[in-house]
């Protein structure tokens, strides 16, 4: 089984204020999605990024976060586990963040021989 | 106390204290030693109050004749084997063993620690568990984990063996030690517990007690301030809920009742309140599974609650298990729970992404979730196949033959 890295955009200015109703149904949807992947044993790891961040170049932090500039940020990532990548993309179609607007990017894990 | 069951309660309660105090005073190495001195004076007592009575403090009896059989026994041995422990020669008091309520209990945790040593496979730091913390005596091993009794010595002999070469006579609970193995320690008692509530065993007794066993050495880590972690609260919140409902969960005949068939009112309040208790200690923020397991255990044990708050509640707690470890019955569970929340479509349509389809339990699940009669019926007789225990086959063939119907 192959690894896959989904990554999470979400956009940058939020015009609707979620309640705290809604948070917490958001929350929900997210652990209903990444449940049932972990209980395919399929869920590698998944972290939240935080909202603030730093960007360096050439040993210079060149702009802080917040992101008030930028379009959409990364607002976390999962790995999990597949057989192929249409079953990675087939997986990412249960993702809560659609619902948003946010978009989702999947990788392939590179895999380096011994 | 009951003089018919006199020596058999004495035996549970004491063998094991008796067995970690000699083994406290005079190392691991003499773990075959101690458990035969102990044995010895069990024999003793028996004789000896069948012919005389039995005396007013039946405990202090056996403390005060092992104390004395071990104290004949080592200071023989080190005439005759001056090798072993030669600089205890001059002073025979050395031999003394402390028999202070003190010193039980810290050879007892002691005990729980030698016998959890990683070094020994899972299974053979059970049958250890067993046989040295428990007293069970072989038969009775081999009853409750259904293997051989020939398997149970050789695991036995072997798991020993390990810790000799350890040389756990220096062995010393120190903060790191602790730090390092409490984990272990506390999953071979949640093991020892999922072998009684879970087994497939039919014995109604054998089981309960396994459950009361990993209990009661679980307390002594609760009883113990540098043991006393979130983690043992949660397990001990865990087994406090699981045992609350022993008696309505499993008939004297050892058959398993389904839950909605349980008769609630048989349910120990004492002990979820006790679970409640234990639950808070370990705090809400503490993500181990354990902490996972009583926080579902808990729903389980609550009446009159709105059922989609509760099946809810058990859902989000059980992504979060999986989300923290996978294990193919939190998956089935999980998925269950799911039906109750979102409806056997949802439901079903996840279970077969599971990749379970020989697992007795999935089958179980299907026969509740599948739209078709024939795919019920295929369930069914799947499941019936896939299970030896006949407590479950009979339950099984009672639901089908009244599914048919």
């Amino acid at each position: 089984m192959k690894q896959f890295m989904m990554i999470f955009r979400n956009e940058g200015i939020q015009e609707h204020k979620p309640s705290p109703e809604e948070l917490q149904a958001m929350m929900t949807q997210w652990n209903d999605w990444l449940g049932g992947i972990a209980a395919q044993d399929k869920l590698v790891g998944s972290e939240a990024l935080g909202a603030t961040g730093k960007l360096l170049k050439n040993k210079e932090v060149i702009s802080d976060g917040p992101y008030a500039e930028v379009k959409e940020y990364i607002s976390g990532y999962a790995i999990i586990k597949a057989d192929s990548f249409d079953e990675a993309v087939e997986v990412s179609k249960g993702c809560p963040i659609f619902a948003n607007g946010g978009t989702l990017e999947v990788r392939d894990v590179m895999v380096f021989d011994q | 106390m009951n003089n018919a069951e006199l020596i058999p309660n004495l035996f549970r309660s004491e063998y094991s204290k008796l067995v970690a105090v000699i083994c406290y005073k005079f190392g691991f190495d003499f773990v075959e030693q101690a458990e035969d001195i102990v044995s010895d004076t069990f024999l003793k007592a028996s004789e000896t109050w069948g012919i005389k009575g039995i005396p007013d403090n039946p405990t202090g009896w056996l403390y005060t004749v092992a104390k004395n059989n071990a104290t004949d026994y080592f200071r023989r041995r080190n005439i005759y084997d001056s090798k072993i422990l030669p600089d205890l020669k001059e002073e025979t008091n050395q031999f003394e063993i402390d028999i202070s309520k003190e010193n039980i209990l810290d050879s007892q945790l002691k005990m729980i620690f030698v016998v959890c040593d990683p070094i020994n496979h899972i299974e053979s730091q059970i049958v250890l568990a067993l046989r040295i913390l428990c007293g069970f005596g072989i038969t009775e091993i081999s009853n409750s984990l259904l293997i051989s009794t020939a398997n149970t010595n050789k695991k036995l002999y072997r798991a020993k063996q390990n810790l000799k070469n350890m040389n756990v006579v220096d062995f010393e609970l120190t903060p790191d030690l602790i730090n390092g193995r409490l984990d272990s320690v506390l999953r071979v008692l949640y093991l020892l517990f999922n072998e009684g509530y879970y087994s497939s065993n039919e014995n109604y007794d054998i089981r309960k007690d396994i459950c009361f066993e990993a209990m009661r050495l679980l307390y002594i880590l609760i009883n113990n301030k540098s043991t006393n972690t979130h983690k043992t609260n949660s397990l001990m919140a865990l087994f406090c809920f699981h045992v609350s409902r022993f008696d309505a969960r499993i008939s004297k005949e050892g058959e398993f009742i389904l839950y909605e068939d349980q008769d609630k009112t048989k349910w120990d309040l004492e002990l979820i309140n006790k679970g409640i208790h234990f639950l808070m200690k370990a705090g809400t923020n503490n993500t181990s599974d354990y902490s996972y397991e009583a926080r579902i255990a808990y729903w389980h044990c609550q009446k009159d609650v709105d059922e989609n708050r509760k099946w809810s509640s058990i859902l989000q707690l059980y992504n979060s298990l999986l989300r923290h470890k996978y294990t193919p019955i939190a998956a089935l569970n999980r998925t269950y729970a799911l039906s109750k929340v979102k409806g056997n479509s949802i439901a079903l349509a996840e279970a077969k992404k599971l990749n379970l389809e020989d697992n007795f339990f999935y089958n179980c699940l299907l026969i509740e979730l599948a739209e078709t009669e024939t795919e019920k019926r295929k369930h069914f007789s799947k499941a019936i196949k896939l299970t030896k225990n006949k407590a479950s086959k009979n339950i099984l063939t009672k639901k089908y033959s009244r599914f048919i119907n």
